[in-house]
This record gives structure tokens, sequence and C-alpha cells, in this order.
């Protein structure tokens, strides 16, 4: 396996941490003068998403996660498995639910998406920061009530809820920031 | 591709008067200003700090690490105090507050201490940055007691590596000397918490570096160093004389680069053949220019300083 120098760390790099993949989100560097050299880094660990902190001494070396970010076509869900397609090979990769976590809500099939491989499998999804989604369900709109503030509840085709201005109704399509899960505006069919 | 310097002007021009500030401080006080080579045949034997290797034709030197070591020559050959602006070069040191290639202030004061040397400092900060400053002194020590609630004199190996464990989640401290768990805690736990202009002194003598010993303690050495806001901004000494010291310095660091895998340094001969011929009680101190327009100009990046990058 690979390995990489305190001195080659920066964000985005993927690294192996306590047996689990990690990326890197923030590299400081920390030394006297006179003394010691130190790299404090943040890490994300890429199966349970959770962030921590982590100290090496300069110069110390740790191993490469074998982790690439593809993009890749959703296809479906089989209610066990998410099905996604490389869209140049054709090869087909099924994400379990751990992989998958909230992405699923925004995830509508043809769409493209980041998947991340650790070894060849699975172990994230990452839906495009913005996608435009139909309205399933919604109270009826306000006709004419564009100018008021308030909002609603909206179902949207994959099942996520977010909430949209009053005047919005059944089968309009929204646009949608999937990191914040916040409506954006109203699109045109 | 950007042709275009990486500080605004305004920093270079700040820089500029903060250069034309110092030379007529040192001027008016009687400091003879210098100028010696960036590269020399030998360089730091510090463990600490990596010289960069240059090819010239047939000889290969290194750009050094600071002016120290040429201009103690200078002091042994009765130049009186003197000062120097210039660049520095430490390999792979690059952060939010490093860069390899840097810019040094560093002057000696024939005659003085290392309490006297502080004394000056504090002048020169607050002619440079044209207000009143404030400036507290802490002993290495005191500031570990201080901060942390334990005696760095009575604290054993495992109980220090204990505590960086605990104050630095994340760390793996099991192999960790003794300066190396000190030099975790000083960067990560104690620096965050340091606030204005302040003075560390009487480091530990496993930490002198090329500071004299003390003459009333001899687990500590007279070296200093200056932080603002927990930068760490300067690094001063009461300077070592004593040639035979100096050679057993510069062995010890050789032997601790010989464990560590580093490779050893020739020593540097001139340096103490002038220690021989006779160098008076003298202090000096070397403070980091980009760093402290960082603090003037209260930016928080080195790059923003850097007129251009490599």
């Amino acid at each position: 396996m690979a390995g990489y120098s305190t001195n080659e760390f920066r964000g985005g790099l993927k690294i192996m941490i306590d047996g689990d993949p990690c990326s890197i989100i923030e590299n400081e560097f920390v030394k006297p003068g006179k003394g010691q050299a130190f790299n404090r880094v943040k890490i994300r660990n890429l199966k349970t998403g959770r962030v921590l902190d982590k100290t090496f001494k300069s110069g110390e070396s740790v191993d490469a996660a074998d982790v690439i970010d593809t993009e890749m076509q959703y296809l479906y869900s089989d209610g066990e498995f998410w099905h996604f397609m490389d869209p140049e090979s054709y090869e087909q990769q099924a994400a379990d639910a751990n992989a998958v976590g909230d992405a699923h809500l925004w995830l509508k099939a043809q769409d493209h998406c980041e998947v991340t491989l650790y070894n060849g499998s699975p172990i994230g999804v990452t839906p495009p920061n913005f996608v435009e989604l139909d309205i399933t369900d919604t109270d009826p709109g306000l006709k004419g009530d564009t100018a008021q503030g308030g909002t609603k509840p909206a179902t949207l085709e994959t099942g996520a809820v977010v909430k949209v201005p009053l005047f919005l109704e059944i089968g309009e399509r929204v646009r949608v920031d999937t990191r914040s899960g916040e409506y954006m505006s109203r699109v045109k069919k | 591709m950007s042709w275009q310097p990486r500080a605004e002007l305004s920093v270079i021009r700040e820089r500029a008067r903060v250069y034309r500030q110092i030379r007529t401080f040192f001027n008016t006080r009687g400091c003879l200003e210098v100028d010696t080579p960036l590269l020399m045949p030998t360089t730091n034997t510090d463990v600490n700090i990596a010289s960069s290797e240059v090819v010239c034709g047939e000889r290969r030197l290194y750009l050094q690490t600071s002016p120290e070591f040429a201009m103690k020559r200078l002091l042994a050959a009765a130049s009186g105090s003197i000062f120097q602006i210039g660049h520095a070069f430490r390999e792979g040191e690059r952060g939010r507050l490093h860069n390899p290639e840097f810019s040094l202030l560093e002057w000696y004061r024939v005659g003085y201490d290392y309490r006297q040397l502080m004394d000056e400092m504090e002048l020169l900060i607050t002619s440079l940055s044209l207000r009143q400053c404030d400036f507290s002194r802490i002993s290495y020590t005191a500031l570990f007691g201080k901060t942390l609630n334990f005696d760095i004199d009575e604290i054993t190996l495992e109980e220090l590596r204990d505590e960086c464990a605990t104050l630095v989640p994340g760390s793996e401290p099991t192999e960790f000397n003794f300066n190396q768990c000190l030099d975790l805690l000083l960067g990560m736990v104690i620096a965050p918490t340091m606030r204005g202009y302040q003075f560390v002194y009487d480091y530990p003598v496993s930490q002198a570096a090329l500071a004299r010993v003390s003459a009333q303690d001899a687990g500590v050495a007279e070296r200093f160093e200056l932080f603002f806001d927990g930068v760490e901004l300067a690094n001063g000494f009461s300077e070592l004389t004593d040639a035979a010291q100096q050679r057993a310095r510069f062995e010890a660091d050789n032997r601790a680069r010989e464990q560590c895998g580093l490779p050893c340094h020739a020593i540097d001969e001139e340096l103490l053949a002038a220690l021989r011929a006779g160098l008076e009680d003298c202090a000096g101190v070397a403070l980091g220019l980009d760093r402290l327009l960082m603090v003037l100009l209260d930016l928080d990046s080195i790059d923003q300083v850097l007129t251009f990058r490599d």
C-alpha cells in the first residue's frame, strides 16, 4: 500500500486511520522555531461520516486509502440496495443504506451523482449540490399569492419533504440545494 | 498563472516602513548594520531544523537557517553590537505561519544579557507599532504551571505523555520524548490561550539551543521567546561563548540526528575557532519580520505578507 508523508497532506487526501478510510478536511502545520514540528489534521471518517482530530509528528507516514470518487448514474432501488452505473464502462455498483445515507432523498433515476468507492465498493454517495424535482404532494396553492412570505411543506418525487412558498402546487418542479435541503426556486417545465 | 504579487501594495509599503524604522532605531543606538552570506559550507546542526542544500559548481553549500554563526564570527572580530535584516531558509516548513524562505531581523548586543535584550526588544516593537504596547514576562516553568497546573521539573515522562493524550485528542504520544511532549502542549494547548505581547524566558536546559546556562539555576538556559497572541515572533539568548561547550552541543545535536535517521552536519570549525579567539559576553535575538508584519497589520496568514511565493 502506498503511503503519504505529512508534508504531502492537503484537503481531500484519502488516508487510512485506525483501519478506516478517511478524508483530510484541514491540515495545520504547528512548529516552534526550535522544536518538534507537528501536523494537526481534521479528518472525516468516510465510513461513519464522523469528524475527528489527529496529530502527527511531521515526517511521519500514513497509508493511503484506496478511495476514489467517481461520477455515476443512479438507476433504481430494489428496497435493499441502490444501483448505480458508470456511464463510460457501464459497470454497475450496488450501495446499501449505510453507504447511501440521506442521499436517497435526492436521487432520481437517470440523475448523476458522485459515488465514493473504497477498495472498489461504494461507501458513500453525494448528490449534486442542486437537483430539480417534482412536487408530488402539498396543500392546495393560493392563487396569485406570490408576494407573501409564508411557506408550507411539500413532498417531492423522491420522498424528500422541503418547505416551499404557498403558491406552489402539486406537479410543479422545484430546484433544491441538497446540502441544506432548502428550496431555491420554481423551475419551468 | 498569476504574475502579480501575492501581497497587497499596502503590505509591501508597510514592510518598507518597518525596515526603514528598524534601521533608524539601530543606527541611532550605535548598532552596525552588517551583511553575511546566505550560502555557507556548513549549517545548523539542530535536530529540528532542516537545511536546504545548493549545488554551486563543484561545491555543495547550505542556505543559512539564520545568520547566527557568521554574525558571531564578526562579534569575535570586535565588530561591536551588530544587526542584520535578511532572508533565512528552513526546508519543509510550510503552513499558515511558515514559509521555507522567510525574513529575519537578527541583532547582537555586546555586554547585554537576555533580560536587557528583552528590554530593548520592547522599545523596538513599540517604536515599530507606533503606539503604546503592553508586554508581560513569564518563565517557561511558570507558564506551564499557570496554564496546565503541573510542574515540568517534577512531572515524569509517563505523566507528561498522559497529559498530552488527554489535552491533545488524537495525538499518540507514547513514543514522544520529554521535549516533544512540551512542544506539543506549548504549541497546541498553551499558545492558543496566550494574549498580547508576552515574553517566555528561562527555557529548560535541554532546550538551551545556543543559550548560556543560567549561573543561578543549572536547570535553565538564559533563553527567551516573544509571542503575540500565542504566535512565536522572536527567539533570543544570552549567548554561549564557551568553545568547548559549543562543540559538545554540536556533537550532541549530531548524535540526536543520527538517532532520528537524519544526516549529520559537519561542525562549523570557523565558528569554534572564533569562540576560542574570544567572544565577549553578549546577547542576541532573531525576530521573524513576516510574522511581525502579520501582527502589525492584523493579518492571519504569512501568505498575505509574502511579496511573491515559490
